[in-house]
């Protein structure tokens, strides 16, 4: 009883490499950083990753409704702002720039 | 003001490396690929869209020319995308770049012109003299002809840009304009403010015509010479 016990809580730990962010602990998280994959590939994969998460939360539903694209878009124009900040600094209405 | 009136036409740049790119490739993403008979409501829609302008565009055509309907659709959805995500605010737009139109508007005139030289070089060349001119006019008119031949994709370019540019530049004075009015006068800011309502309806109605004249041009010139 007691062995198969061990057997199971062993069977719960998964390695550092395949832990998901939200697992990790705080102490391990320079490890963690430095064993993703960082290779064009990997790169690729995540942004494929994070775009079909994205997808299939929001748009590859049954009922998707217009939040779906007007958070993209809203993301897309706030990468914009923040892209061309530094010439929309000189137009704010103050006396000194 | 000198300085900033064009600088949203500049190059993007996002820590000193240009980006346009990435900003011409995002349109991408907002056109899922439909893998099954019965899609999700955002790729229906684009289906249906998709299916009335390829035949509002194509219709006239022979199967000859209907083998470019991929080519059409493919431009007017690359550019009502473009200039339509141009109408966000700060946000930057390909279309307004002449050297983006030209490369655009170049390969595909020539693409036409020169499939209409090689299958059908005397209707081709015919094309060059309008039917019924007076005899001695002839070697007149087939220069102008072709010097009209020569101005199509510069001016497919330039009319894009142009309007794109024009549009943009008028939205940004007039906005300004209304916000320095705000102080002096009220009554003027709201007319100011109403004519920047209108501009803008107006501004969104040209971004898809614009799109769909250029896309309407070069499938004419692929008629004259199918």
């Amino acid at each position: 009883m007691a062995s198969i016990v061990c057997v199971f809580l062993h069977s719960f730990s998964v390695p550092l490499k395949d832990k998901k962010l939200l697992e990790v602990k705080l102490g391990e998280l320079p490890s963690w950083i430095l064993m993703r994959d960082f290779t064009p590939k990997g790169i690729a994969g995540a942004f494929q990753r994070g775009y079909y998460r994205y997808y299939n939360k929001y748009i590859n539903v049954k009922k998707g409704s217009i939040a779906g694209l007007s958070m993209v878009l809203a993301a897309y124009m706030l990468f914009n702002y923040c892209r061309s900040y530094k010439e929309l600094k000189h137009e704010r209405l103050r006396k000194y720039h | 003001m000198n300085e900033n009136l064009f600088t949203p036409f500049t190059i993007p740049m996002m820590l000193d490396i240009p980006i346009t790119t990435l900003i011409i490739m995002f349109p991408t993403m907002l056109f899922p690929t439909p893998n099954q008979l019965i899609n999700n409501r955002m790729i229906t829609i684009q289906q249906w869209l998709t299916k009335l302008t390829s035949k509002q565009l194509m219709n006239t055509h022979n199967p000859k020319g209907q083998t470019w309907s991929l080519m059409f659709i493919s431009l007017f959805l690359f550019i009502t995308s473009t200039n339509l995500l141009g109408m966000l605010p700060h946000s930057f737009t390909p279309t307004a770049q002449l050297s983006m139109n030209l490369g655009m508007a170049i390969p595909l005139w020539a693409g036409t012109v020169v499939m209409g030289f090689r299958n059908k070089t005397k209707i081709s060349l015919a094309h060059l003299l309008p039917l019924g001119t007076p005899t001695f006019l002839i070697p007149m008119l087939v220069m102008i002809e072709t010097i009209s031949l020569f101005i199509q994709p510069l001016a497919l370019a330039v009319r894009l840009t142009a309007n794109i540019t024009a549009g943009h530049l008028l939205l940004h004075l007039i906005g300004s304009a209304t916000l320095a009015l705000v102080n002096i006068s009220l009554f003027t800011a709201l007319i100011t403010f109403t004519i920047l309502t209108l501009l803008t309806i107006l501004e969104f109605a040209v971004a898809l015509i614009q799109a769909y004249v250029f896309t309407l041009l070069v499938s004419l010139y692929l008629q004259d010479n199918t």
